[in-house]
């Protein structure tokens, strides 16, 4: 059997699949992070050098690992609507970009909970933390550049440029900021040497990781259905 | 656009499109100038806001002469190609059938020349105010001589994207401010090390290194830019 993959490139076909999906990955967000809080909060035992402070980490570490994790997947789409010139591609960036935004804001806030009573202080220019920061800048000129332009196509493949150019700067950042890390403070806090962690702590951080990405996929299905029904509602209407 | 004849050789096309920059920035000098006198002015403003303290000044100055650099570099990177774009030569540019990443890059120099080249020459004096020695005013100079270039490189970037837009100026230093951070920190990093007496050879590497990376990014990144912004 011949399988179109290209069926649901189009923004028509893309919309009802996607009405069907957001039920299924919202019951599955809510199911998932239920269960990986629950895990977190009450099953995973108290850690015996931060106490239970350390339990922020089960929100902490799947939002940081989602803040870069949307970034890259905002600008793979940018660049497939950049090279196959296709519309639905854009819309998921643009859609995407808003998620990646709030766990990137996530990971800085709930970062510096954890820092005040781990490191006594809300903020340490740690080379994660200001990569963190420096991550969310470029998404805020992400939605600059988007919300500047007014023309739809331009806006589109302009903000495209710019999510790949700050994907290939990702990783240069992250590295200028740690060598400007070492540089100006020696034996700083090492988020490297954290102590082995129990197995229950990695399985309800992992859970929490998948309930965040259900929880992802929902969200930006349904602002691409709004995106969708902006751009297309006309056509959408006449055809059905 | 006079300068895009078709049937030039090559070496005298990019001449003349990097003369032509140079030239009407020099009819308009207000505009050099000024950028020019910001980063004189800004650098000045630190000392009156810290007090007079020697070795604060000296610790300071590094990061405060980069930042400004950062930002004089930034306001200056509208004027880039809005005249162009305005007038209808960007056009020209792109429809000639010339190699367009090669005229785009020759106007992207033209840049550095007129707002990076500038504050490499003033810089050092500036340092002498902030009592930096000779050996960091040296390293001073080389890196904003690197450095300023590739500012100029990924600040086109910015540039092509906000062609024509409203408030383009501050959109502008939303973009691409993120992105000079790698400069900023290797660049100071490279006068902060000399300063304090250890080598600053690890961040001109890398500074260099950003350079290469920015000559080979920026030049294609911003051609598609003003490909899409003239669409």
């Amino acid at each position: 059997m011949q399988i179109n993959w290209l069926k649901y490139a189009s923004p028509k076909t893309f919309y009802p699949l996607a009405g069907k999906l957001i039920p299924w990955f919202s019951v599955g967000a809510v199911l998932l992070i239920a269960y990986g809080l629950y895990l977190g909060l009450f099953i995973a035992p108290t850690d015996f050098q931060q106490g239970e402070g350390y339990r922020i980490i089960f929100v902490h570490v799947p939002a940081a690992w989602f803040s870069m994790f949307l970034y890259l997947l905002m600008a793979a789409y940018a660049a497939i609507g950049l090279i196959l010139n296709a519309k639905l591609s854009h819309m998921m960036a643009k859609a995407i970009a808003p998620t990646g935004a709030m766990f990137t804001l996530a990971a800085l806030v709930t970062g510096s909970f954890w820092g005040k009573p781990m490191w006594g202080a809300w903020w340490v220019w740690d080379a994660r933390l200001t990569s963190e920061l420096i991550l969310l800048f470029l998404y805020i000129g992400y939605f600059s550049l988007q919300s500047a332009i007014d023309d739809r196509n331009r806006a589109d493949k302009a903000s495209a440029v710019l999510a790949i150019v700050g994907a290939v700067n990702v990783p240069i950042i992250y590295f200028s900021v740690k060598w400007w890390n070492t540089l100006h403070q020696g034996a700083s806090v090492s988020l490297t040497k954290a102590p082995a962690m129990a197995a229950v702590m990695l399985q309800g951080m992992l859970i929490m990781a998948l309930g965040f990405w259900c929880y992802s996929i929902a969200v930006i299905l349904m602002r691409v259905r709004c995106e969708i029904s902006e751009r297309e509602h006309m056509r959408i209407l006449i055809e059905q | 656009m006079s300068t895009l004849n078709q049937n030039l050789p090559m070496h005298k096309l990019l001449y003349r499109v990097f003369m032509h920059d140079i030239r009407v920035a020099l009819r308009r000098q207000s505009d050099v100038v000024a950028v020019f006198f910001f980063f004189i002015i800004a650098t000045s403003l630190f000392p009156l806001g810290t007090g007079v303290d020697q070795k604060l000044l000296m610790a300071m100055a590094p990061s405060v002469l980069w930042v400004m650099a950062l930002l004089s570099c930034m306001l200056s990177l509208p004027r880039m190609f809005s005249n162009d774009y305005a007038n209808g030569a960007l056009e020209q540019i792109v429809l000639s059938n010339q190699p367009t990443i090669l005229l785009i890059l020759m106007k992207i120099f033209a840049h550095w020349v007129l707002s990076g080249l500038p504050l490499v020459l003033i810089a050092p004096v500036i340092g002498l105010q902030f009592n930096l020695n000779t050996d960091a005013l040296i390293v001073l100079a080389e890196s904003l001589m690197i450095g300023t270039l590739a500012l100029s490189l990924i600040g086109s970037i910015g540039a092509a994207l906000t062609l024509g837009l409203r408030g383009a100026g501050i959109l502008i230093a939303i973009l691409v401010l993120p992105l000079y951070i790698p400069v900023l920190v290797f660049g100071a990093g490279a006068v902060g090390a000399i300063a304090i007496g250890m080598s600053s050879n690890g961040a001109f590497s890398l500074l260099g290194a950003v350079l290469a990376i920015a000559l080979v990014v920026a030049p294609v990144a911003t051609t598609f830019a003003i490909k899409i912004a003239l669409e």
